[in-house]
């Protein structure tokens, strides 16, 4: 259904009004961090004045990957933050220096208000969660925690390396990948048995399909499955949703360490089971870019490369270009601004990345 | 536009995930095919002991009596091909359908057609040449009397996963007898020709055996190797270095390129004229698109003239359209395909390891009709297909060229002492060895890079049914185990 024009007003001027709060705050001497405004400085433009809409932040250009593999990553703690306790995520390990983003209170705003998407009756307050997937420098990690403790639960980790994954696929051992893959279901299962109070599950695709392999979802009392990390196909989604959920709410996701938590829009009939994420606007924005012109948005149903601009007072990242391709999806009554709609590795790197391992 | 299913143990499913395949000259979309995601498969293959437990409760005799009626429905029957949307395949559609995908010609087809009838057909026959005559009635108990002797035999796993070719149907005649010897079967369908093994399987659900014995999965590179993975025991066809990975493990067969050759004994040599019709089978036959195909003619002398002789002969071999009952080549489906083939062997000819003529190009030049065909190349653009004319190339042992190759009748002619022979020639599928001298025969029987070996003026792509052909599909799935009892 078309979404009305007051709300997409709407959802644009909360969107420009934030874009101005936050050239203020990032491109002011008393709260911005060093990075940003010694690039104000070389750029020769102010983006405090300069900058008055979501739409000029064109002005930045593409924001460049190279800037955040690195040190000193203190270069992008804004001054107003300095002395608050920093977290560093880690992002893109597997291809080079892993690029890092900090974190003060971000993660928890972000899966705060992802908890708001979750339907209490399938994610019950005060149950228990486990997380099986990737920790270590992930803001994952601390997020679902975070999450699991705002719904008033506690949160059982079992964790896998991605990295050590991708080199075994790299390498060939495909068995010993297996095996590994095995021994993380085993934790898990260890901990299903033993903790009655786990009702809601965090886990990527190919953990859940392994994990069900081995036990039913509803014998082991899991009502409610937040799935993300790795790409998820329409026909991933339907047979997650028909042959593992039993009943269980399925909540995939798309996100990552640079942007936040995109949910996903409750699926329809007519959407055949594509799955259309929206980002968390105004914090995040996604768009759909053409591939051989990135300052170019696509049509709507059209497919392109996905370009974030990620818009916190923690971490400002306009227009940077992602490694994945997707439909550009317009905006729904949820979510009245632009959406993507099947997420998937960007076609023209794939000879070099290897995703979807974990 | 047609739709194939996958079939989860002999059940239809729709994929949301669809692969879409265009007409191989129109290239309009002409079928679209569910795919299995990796997930499904290694779901539905925890169950594959199910599968087994259903084919083993079946008796051998009735079995062997089902492959002789699915034979007949294969090749006469109008079969499911879609039971979704109520759609069959009569034997004429499913000609046209493999011609349309490949861009194998109709008459090709229908050989290959008779071929999967033949060894289904004759199914006793091909497993008494595996089984050197052992009665196999003895698999339905698992240890029988045989001959005055206990003979016990186990399988070695609860199925037979096989990731498939697209480049002839006739391979599919080396895993039909599986489901007589009680082995459910995973299959992964090449992505130009997925209509053989799923009309083959209908063949068999109407010949009374249970839909539940049969997995079909088209589906990506990484569902191929699960279902390899994940089955007891495997084959797999493919290139060199898509099979490498499964190439160390005894539990996959591989069937790569074969490297089959003609070899002309010294004895013989000067008599080389009344072996060229022979040699030209070998190489042509089938489009040159099976592994049985000569690639190589290792002569001791007469190389230029063999070759001057094969490459008129086989220029009589032209593209021809699809329904023309004399049609050999075949055209490729993917028109960029013929390019590539054609420019590897140019870069090759003029590349470093010695020195190497096309034999064929001189005659191409000399024929009008040939010269206008391919533009004085070796691609020819006709009757909408993409064709490589027949290619002979005369080179040295050292040659990259002398131990190749391709989807078309492409051959090299190669000369080398008498004495080097055959361990010169590396691997062999099969080796049609054209001597009467005992000595050098012997040669030939004693080495262990010739896989078949055919004696006297036989094309290399003529099957015994009652010799193994590219492995032991019994040995294979069986293994025997020592057993007693107590009178």
């Amino acid at each position: 259904m078309p979404v009305a024009a007051p709300a997409l007003d709407l959802a644009r001027t909360t969107l420009d009004a934030w874009v101005r709060e936050l050239m203020q705050w990032h491109f002011s001497p008393d709260t911005g961090c060093t990075f940003w405004l010694d690039w104000a400085a070389k750029a020769g433009w102010d983006p405090r004045k300069d900058v008055t809409s979501y739409h000029d932040l064109d002005k930045f250009g593409p924001f460049q990957d190279e800037w955040l593999r690195g040190g000193p990553v203190r270069r992008w703690v804004p001054k107003a933050y300095q002395d608050k306790p920093i977290y560093t995520f880690e992002t893109g390990g597997s291809t080079g220096v892993p690029k890092s983003r900090i974190n003060i209170n971000d993660f928890r705003i972000d899966y705060e208000q992802f908890s708001t998407t979750l339907p209490d009756d399938k994610f019950p307050k005060g149950a228990d969660w486990l997380h099986i997937g990737p920790s270590g420098p992930r803001r994952l990690r601390l997020a679902i925690e975070h999450l699991a403790q705002h719904r008033g639960g506690i949160c059982f980790m079992v964790d896998l390396d991605p990295r050590w994954v991708i080199k075994l696929i790299k390498m060939g051992e495909i068995e010993m990948m297996e095996l590994y893959k095995r021994h993380v279901i085993d934790q898990a299962l260890t901990l299903l048995k033993a903790h009655d109070g786990i009702k809601c599950l965090f886990t990527t695709p190919k953990l859940l399909e392994a994990l069900c392999e081995r036990i039913s979802l509803k014998k082991a009392g899991i009502t409610g499955v937040f799935c993300g990390g790795t790409e998820m196909t329409p026909q991933f989604h339907r047979f997650a949703v028909e042959e593992l959920m039993e009943g269980a709410h399925f909540a995939p996701t798309y996100g990552n360490t640079l942007m936040g938590l995109g949910p996903s829009k409750p699926p329809t009939k007519d959407d055949h089971w594509a799955i259309i994420y929206y980002p968390p606007a105004p914090r995040a924005m996604i768009e759909v870019v053409d591939f051989d012109d990135e300052t170019k948005l696509v049509g709507y149903g059209k497919t392109g490369r996905v370009r974030l601009t990620t818009l916190t007072k923690e971490f400002f990242m306009p227009r940077f270009l992602e490694r994945d391709e997707c439909e550009r999806e317009a905006p729904c009554e949820q979510y009245p601004w632009d959406g993507v709609r099947n997420v998937r590795p960007f076609s023209r790197f794939q000879k070099s990345v290897v995703e979807g391992v974990y | 536009m047609l739709h194939l299913p996958i079939l989860r143990w002999g059940v239809p499913y729709r994929s949301v995930n669809q692969v879409v395949t265009p007409h191989f000259r129109t290239r309009a979309p002409f079928v679209s095919m569910s795919q299995a995601n990796v997930g499904m498969i290694r779901r539905d293959l925890l169950r594959q002991a199910d599968a087994r437990a259903t084919l083993q409760a079946i008796p051998y005799a009735d079995l062997v009596a089902m492959a002789g009626r699915a034979a007949e429905h294969f090749l006469n029957d109008t079969l499911p091909l879609d039971p979704e949307s109520g759609t069959m395949q009569s034997p004429q559609n499913y000609i046209e359908q493999v011609s349309a995908t490949t861009g194998a010609p109709f008459s090709n087809v229908k050989r290959n057609m008779l071929k999967v009838h033949g060894v289904l057909s004759k199914v006793t026959e091909v497993l008494a040449g595996l089984t050197r005559g052992l009665d196999l009635a003895v698999l339905d108990e698992g240890y029988g009397m045989v001959n005055g002797q206990m003979l016990s035999f186990f399988a070695r796993g609860d199925a037979m996963g096989v990731v498939l070719p697209s480049n002839s149907p006739g391979v599919h005649s080396l895993w039909a007898p599986a489901t007589v010897l009680k082995m459910p079967l995973v299959l992964k369908p090449g992505s130009a020709e997925p209509w053989t093994p799923l009309r083959m399987i209908y063949a068999w659900v109407k010949a009374g055996a249970p839909a539940s014995v049969f997995a079909y999965y088209p589906t990506d590179h990484a569902g191929g190797n699960e279902i390899l993975r994940s089955t007891g025991r495997g084959m797999v066809f493919g290139d060199v270095g898509s099979t490498k990975r499964w190439k160390a493990e005894g539990r996959v067969e591989v069937h790569g390129p074969g490297y089959s050759k003609v070899v002309i004994g010294p004895d013989l040599a000067d008599q080389w004229e009344q072996f060229i019709d022979v040699v030209a089978e070998s190489i042509s036959n089938n489009g040159g698109r099976s592994c049985v195909n000569a690639s190589g003619v290792w002569v001791t002398k007469h190389g230029d003239q063999i070759a001057d002789a094969l490459a008129t002969r086989l220029a009589r071999v032209m593209p021809r359209t699809a329904d023309d009952p004399d049609a050999v080549l075949a055209p490729f489906a993917d028109p960029d395909t013929a390019r590539r083939i054609s420019s590897m062997i140019d870069a090759d000819m003029v590349g470093e390891g010695g020195t190497a003529r096309d034999a064929s190009a001189a005659v191409r030049d000399a024929d009008l009709e040939l010269r206008s065909l391919g533009a004085g190349g070796r691609v020819a653009s006709v009757h909408g297909g993409n064709y490589l004319l027949p290619t002979i190339v005369r080179c040295d042992t050292s040659h990259p060229l002398a131990n190749r190759e391709f989807l078309f009748p492409f051959a090299s002619v190669v000369e080398v002492p008498a004495a080097d022979l055959p361990h010169c020639l590396g691997p062999s599928l099969v080796v049609t060895c054209i001597s009467n001298d005992p000595a050098f025969r012997a040669r030939f029987v004693a080495s262990p890079h010739v896989d078949r070996l055919n004696f006297g003026p036989m094309s290399t792509t003529q099957i015994g049914w009652d010799q193994p052909h590219e492995g032991n599909l019994f040995e294979h799935l069986y293994a025997r185990r020592a057993i007693q009892r107590l009178a």
